[in-house]
Order: structure tokens, then C-alpha cells, then sequence
């Protein structure tokens, strides 16, 4: 883990090297060190830090998505990243707007991305641009949403228990 | 040690006697009243559906398939001496729809895996029998939400609800020994012939025909 002062050098690295506005905000708590990056340059963000940083981070651990409501930006993506030298973990996270679920691919990057892009996709909506087969990977293919969003309704049945059966009379009619 | 010699006495000398008249029977030395009264004593009369319906039940031939967590306790009945399924005839675990004929649904049913569990129940040769088990297979149980099926009965037949979470290998073989009653012709298993629904399975085209049902004890 790089410690505050390490985060805010590789800010400063990843700012010289992308652009000024590419990192958001830094963040270090409970001691995990996280980057947040604009959306449009997550890909060249990961980039650099993947190959030209002078402590890069060659492996994508993991990729999820998440649904931050009632925030806005609502949608976040992680990319945590790990370097097996230093034994070192990095966040990544990005926000997007539910209106504008548009994200670069990082498959060209780290191969491992194709299917957790594809989860992402599936249970928050976020389109990878760029993303190989950008199928739904967990629900059938023919399914209406993205059921991971907090605003999709939770689905299932009303289970009639005694202290609620007065309530629902009868509701499967 | 000392051996003695006792003269046959009770029912061994008449199991003795019984065999002896079958020698005869056989050799066509028996006629008229004794052959009246050997006949008799031998034959057991049935209903061919009674007896073919026994055989079934003793024969049952469960598909090799677990969908989740309640796979253990079902591995547990079709796969372990303690529980012993030969007892019940229904060992011979199949890994093929083709050769079983009874689907144990061994955990939740997702929305993905319906189609394929509904196309697996096609492949089973008729006649054939589902059991539903654990309470996510008979109503998504703790798991109501989008991703699960509410029930499996809402794509398939079932006979046998076991419930439970999962539910104990005592209470599945208990749930199979109730589809033997049902096999058998039990009238108050046959659902469909009580609900007079026979025939209003889903299916592609054409119907399927509901599992032979002897009738018997219709009458009571």
C-alpha cells in the first residue's frame, strides 16, 4: 500500500503524465489508498500506471461496479490494482452518470477485465466502449434492466407470514 | 457337539408339502381338487397396472443432478450406505435424462437455469417424476428476488414438495418413499387427478401426457 504521501506522489505522477484534471481526489483511509479518476481518462490513467510509472501496478485484481443513490454521479467503477514486486495495492474508482454510462475498456490492458466488464455491464448498465463482446454474462440474454441498481425493484413474490397476511388478502389472485 | 435329528413340524413341513405338490404340478401328476387347491394357494392375482405400478416404484432410477447447497444433503441419500437408496430400488443413479426417471431439484432455480431444467424434464423418458426440494426449489425461499424462479412449479409437474433448508436426507427419503405411495397409485398424491388438471402440463406443440395413474383406490 502506498501511504498518504505515496498516493499523493503517484497523483502528482499520474497528473504530469495524463492530464491536470484526471485525478479527481485522492483518498487514503483505513490504509487503502484510492484514486479517483474522471471517467474519460480511466484508460490512460490505467495505462500509465500499468507500464510507464516508475512503481507500476501490472495486475488488475478485481473490477466491480456500484450504485452510490442517492449521490450523483450515482454509478462508480473499482479497478484495484496490485503490484507482485512490491507487493502493493492501489484503488481506481471512477463516477459515472446513470444518463451517461459510458466507460473506455480496459480489456487491451488487462485481459482479466472481459468478463467483470461484462458483470458490470450486466447488474449496472455501464458500456464499455471499446469491450470485445459486451454481452450480459449472469442474467439471460433476453432480460429487460439491470437489476443490481438501487432503484430496480427487488423482484420475488410477497411472503405471507402471520403478521402480515390481513395486509396482503390474498395477493396472488 | 451334539447333533439331533427332528422330525420337520409346523410351517417348514408345510413349505415342504408345497413344494413337493409344485413337483407334482409340474410333472402333471396333480388333477381336480388338488390342482384346484394348489393353484389357489399359489397365485397371487393383481391388476396389471397394480403390479407394473409396483414394479416402478421399486425401480426408480433418479437423474444425477444437483443445482445447489441441497445437492449435499441429496448426494448424501443417493450416494452413502448410511441412507441406502438401494433399499427402495432407486440406486442406479443416471447421468442422462435419457435413462432416469425422476429429477431431484436440489436448490434454487434461477431465471437462467429454468429453460435448461425444463429442457432436461423433456429429455426424461415418461413415465417420470419431480421432486422438489429444499424450499428455494418449492418458492425461491430466501432468495426472493429477480434472479430466482418463485417455486419450480411454475415451469414443471412436480409430485413431491420436501421442504426444509436445506432439508435433512431423513425428510428427502421420506420424500421418496411418498412418491412410491404416489407411483403406486395413492389418491391422495395425484394432485392433477384430484384437481381433475390432467393434460395441463406446458409443454412444446402437444401436451404431455400426464404419468400413468392405475386408479386404484378411487373407489374408497
Amino acid at each position: 500500500m502506498p501511504d498518504a504521501t505515496g498516493l499523493e506522489l503517484v497523483a502528482q505522477r499520474v497528473r504530469s503524465a495524463v492530464n491536470d484534471d484526471a485525478v479527481v481526489d485522492t483518498l487514503h483511509a483505513h490504509g487503502q489508498a484510492t484514486l479517483q479518476v474522471a471517467p474519460a481518462s480511466v484508460h490512460e490513467v490505467l495505462s500509465h500506471l500499468r507500464d510507464d510509472d516508475e512503481e507500476p501496478y501490472e495486475f488488475l485484481a478485481s473490477l466491480h461496479g456500484c450504485d452510490y443513490l442517492p449521490e450523483e454521479p450515482r454509478l462508480g467503477v473499482h479497478y484495484q490494482l496490485l503490484s507482485m514486486d512490491r507487493c502493493e495495492r492501489l484503488n481506481v474508482k471512477t463516477r459515472l452518470t446513470v444518463e451517461e454510462p459510458q466507460l473506455h475498456s480496459v480489456v487491451d490492458l488487462y485481459p482479466t477485465a472481459h468478463a467483470q466488464e461484462r458483470e458490470v455491464y450486466d447488474f449496472f448498465g455501464v458500456e464499455f466502449m471499446g469491450h470485445p463482446d459486451l454481452r450480459r454474462i449472469l442474467m439471460p440474454e433476453d432480460y429487460v434492466g439491470h437489476p443490481q441498481r438501487r432503484d430496480f425493484p427487488m423482484g420475488g413474490e410477497p411472503v405471507i407470514f402471520t403478521f402480515n397476511e390481513h395486509e396482503l388478502p390474498r395477493w396472488y389472485d | 457337539m451334539e447333533v439331533t435329528r427332528t422330525k420337520l413340524s409346523g410351517r417348514s413341513q408345510e413349505m415342504r408339502a408345497r413344494g413337493l405338490k409344485a413337483q407334482q404340478m409340474l410333472r402333471g401328476e396333480l388333477e381336480g381338487a388338488d390342482l384346484q387347491e394348489h393353484v389357489e394357494k399359489s397365485l397371487l392375482l393383481s391388476r396389471f397396472e397394480d403390479a407394473q405400478n409396483w414394479a416402478r416404484k421399486n425401480a426408480i432410477f433418479p437423474l444425477g443432478f444437483g443445482l445447489a447447497c441441497c445437492a449435499i444433503e441429496m448426494i448424501t441419500v443417493i450416494g452413502s450406505p448410511r441412507n441406502d437408496l438401494a433399499r427402495f430400488g432407486a440406486e442406479a443413479i443416471r447421468f442422462t435424462p435419457r435413462q432416469a426417471d425422476l429429477l431431484i431439484l436440489s436448490g434454487r432455480v434461477s431465471t437462467k437455469m429454468a429453460p435448461v431444467i425444463r429442457r432436461i424434464y423433456e429429455q426424461m423418458l415418461e413415465p417420470k417424476w419431480v421432486i422438489s426440494m429444499g424450499a428455494c426449489a418449492s418458492s425461491a425461499g430466501m432468495f426472493n428476488n429477480y434472479a430466482l424462479v418463485a417455486g419450480a412449479d411454475k415451469f414443471l409437474p412436480i409430485d413431491v414438495y420436501v421442504p426444509g433448508c436445506p432439508p435433512r436426507p431423513e425428510a428427502l427419503m421420506y420424500g421418496i418413499m411418498q412418491l412410491q405411495d404416489k407411483i403406486q397409485g395413492s389418491p391422495h398424491q395425484g394432485w392433477r387427478e384430484r384437481y381433475r388438471s390432467a393434460g395441463t402440463e406446458e409443454g412444446l406443440g402437444e401436451s404431455i401426457p400426464a404419468p400413468a395413474y392405475s386408479g386404484h383406490g378411487d373407489d374408497a
